[in-house]
């Protein structure tokens, strides 16, 4: 078999070389849209139901078994109790019945049997007894995609060290990713910004994204190589290929090694400037690491895993545990703690959240959390409560005028009110701040300057909506540049405003962990510079190179000029001078 | 038909555990087995869901009732169960 040359785009760096996992997660078909079925089919639509609970009932008969042995039977009466949901005697007749007086297709019956007792459950006072309608709504997920005749295999499920290639991945799939077995990342879909890049970097995952078509052509147990530098890919790769590829990964691991040596020392300038290096986190799990890879801190702990990875809204307690978890790990460091970012992309299954045509610009964070704001509440207590336990700071996203920042501040005073009255201990004198990610926020950074504590510059979301840039369209893609001079203009806006009232300003986007924008972001004034873990080495070994004088001259410069590719080949320039 | 009254002791009442640990005991036995509240609700001691949904909470009393071949063992071991508040400390 030839060879076969893949492009992609390539958003997490390093090579690798494995075994295709295909990942086909429940296709959309026809019969989700079919409701009724003909008087003749009831039989055969019996059996497809009955087909259905026995694979439900094998699968979740493991998943008992892995869940006593990995996690203890303790763990394992959640999903006990969920087999015996499916084996109830009251379920399965129910549905049937419907099917046969009713005609309507099993996923229907699925569906109407499921919200019945749901909604039976959510009827009762205990809130523990509420909370199970998830697990009814699971049992009816599952047996919704066994209808969908697909084998129901989860990520978590992959026990070898394989090259993951699917159509996309959502943020509840990339939550579930294994370094230690998915050694790369390939999809049909998707950005340098998109959600899955993100974690791709952040987990340290090479990924090349968005090669289209071409995967088509990709089958299950293929030979694939990837290159999450230059997006390129290779099928069924030659002897000689695989060669020079592990050489390659030979080469990446000593050029790694090499700036490792960096990544435990200070971020100083020749001049003797000191910024602060610090990492964006997901899953407290990162947490552990952080110190050992040079993070002097973290800048950003996206606390979305806790809601994504559950079944129904995370109680104070299990909040609490994790943030006090992260406060600990960090021993003493500033973790910044950005409150629930949902909506959008990012979606909660228990929140039912309607489909939006325009999600970025809809019903997500700050804008839900200020809507329903027990939910906000509740983090806040959560995160106060874990305060004692370290250095926390918090902040809050997508705010776009002081209405919303001074919302979420009562909200906050509210939280340290109530855990006042019931004598809890927490910190005093916690920084909040706000990220800085939406044009409107930016341009009045030195009204919003007076109230906060700092502010975090989210170069994503901000280069999005400043350029008016969909970062998940490949089609405009190219248009997606943090270099575009208007997001350049804005960035300096916000630093300044900031330092005028004395304040600190961080950045947690992707630009932060560029190190061709580093002498820009040094020269522009950033204190604070919030990466994935994987990036830190870098830009520490970046820092080490600059003076600080001559990068605020730089970027002077930089600002008066008209274009990004301009603004590229300066930088470029600068960085390839002799020292 | 056995029948006898019994008060849930455990704290968090009829949640999944106690519910999954009941229906389990329940299916080892051959006999109809049912639960009958104070308000006459009355659901099939082997139906997980049925239990549940009845939101019994600590405090409340049921009545459990077997009919069927061996319906004396049944009560015996599902009253057994409840007064031991499920195995909880």
């Amino acid at each position: 078999m030839s060879e076969q040359r893949i492009q992609g785009l390539g958003v997490s760096a390093g090579t690798r070389i494995g075994r295709v996992h295909l990942y086909r997660p429940q296709a959309a078909t026809d019969s989700l849209s079919r409701k009724q079925v003909a008087e003749a089919d009831v039989p055969a639509e019996l059996e497809r139901l009955r087909a259905a609970k026995e694979q439900s009932l094998e699968q979740l008969q493991a998943l008992v078994e892995k869940t006593k042995q990995s996690l203890g039977a303790d763990k394992a009466v959640i999903l006990e109790g969920q087999t015996s949901i499916l084996a109830d005697p009251t379920f399965f007749p129910e549905m049937e019945k419907r099917i046969q007086g009713q005609l309507v297709s099993a996923e229907l019956a699925v569906d109407q049997v499921v919200e019945q007792i749901a909604g039976l459950f959510e009827s009762l006072p205990q809130e523990y007894m509420r909370e199970r309608a998830a697990d009814v709504r699971d049992v009816g997920k599952r047996l919704r995609t066994n209808l969908g005749g697909n084998s129901g295999v989860s990520l978590a499920d992959i026990q070898q060290e394989v090259v993951l290639v699917a159509d996309d991945l959502t943020p509840s799939d990339t939550v579930q990713l294994d370094k230690t077995y998915i050694l790369g990342i390939v999809t049909r879909t998707g950005g340098k910004t998109s959600h899955t890049a993100i974690l791709a970097k952040s987990l340290g995952i090479p990924a090349v994204l968005g090669i289209g078509a071409a995967l088509d052509t990709i089958e299950q147990g293929d030979l694939l190589l990837l290159d999450g530098n230059t997006g390129a890919c290779v099928l069924h790769p030659l002897e000689s290929t695989v060669e020079e590829a592990r050489r390659r990964m030979e080469d990446e691991h000593h050029q790694s090694q090499a700036l490792s040596v960096y990544a435990n020392q200070p971020a100083v300038t020749r001049d003797g400037h000191q910024i602060e290096v610090v990492a964006n986190i997901g899953t407290t799990l990162e947490s552990r690491s952080s110190l050992a890879e040079g993070a002097e801190g973290i800048g950003l702990f996206r606390t979305e895993f806790l809601f994504m990875n559950a079944t129904s809204m995370p109680t104070e307690e299990e909040q609490f545990a994790a943030y006090r978890e992260v406060a600990e790990n960090l021993q003493g460091h500033p973790v910044v703690i950005r409150t629930l970012d949902i909506g959008g992309d990012k979606e909660l299954p228990y929140l039912e959240l309607p489909k939006e045509l325009n999600p970025f610009l809809g019903y997500r964070a700050i804008r839900l959390c200020l809507d329903r704001p027990e939910i906000l509440l509740t983090q806040l207590r959560a995160i106060l409560r874990a305060s004692v336990h370290g250095q926390l700071k918090v902040m809050f996203p997508m705010i776009s005028n002081l209405q919303e920042w001074r919302q979420a501040k009562a909200l906050w005073l509210q939280a340290q009110e109530q855990l006042r009255a019931e004598g809890v201990a927490f910190a005093d004198g916690i920084e909040v701040g706000m990220m800085v990610e939406i044009p409107s926020a930016a341009l009045l950074a030195d009204q919003f300057a007076k109230e906060v504590d700092f502010f975090s510059i989210g170069t994503n979301d901000l280069v999005q909506y400043t350029v008016a840039v969909d970062r998940m369209n490949e089609k405009v893609a190219d248009l997606y540049d943090y270099f575009h001079p208007a997001v350049l203009r804005l960035i300096q806006m916000v630093i300044e405003a900031g330092h005028r009232e004395g304040k600190w300003t961080g950045m947690c986007g992707g630009m932060a962990g560029d190190p061709q924008a580093t002498p820009l972001l040094l020269g522009l004034g950033l204190d604070e510079w919030s990466m994935d873990a994987g990036s830190i080495a870098k830009i520490k070994h970046a820092v080490h190179g600059l003076h600080r004088a001559d990068c605020v001259a730089l970027a002077q410069r930089l600002l008066t000029l008209g274009t990004a590719p301009e603004i590229r080949t300066e930088l470029q320039t600068y960085l390839q001078q002799p020292e | 038909m056995i029948r006898e009254q019994v008060t849930i002791q455990n704290d968090q009442g009829f949640h999944v555990r106690p519910a999954q640990l009941f229906v389990t005991e329940s299916n080892k036995f051959s006999s109809t087995i049912k639960l009958i509240t104070e308000n006459d609700n009355t659901v099939d001691g082997k139906s997980i869901l049925g239990l549940m949904t009845l939101g019994l909470a600590q405090g409340s009393t049921v009545t459990i009732t077997a009919e069927g071949a061996d319906e004396e063992a049944a009560v015996r071991a599902l009253v057994e169960l409840v007064n031991s508040k499920f195995g909880e400390a």
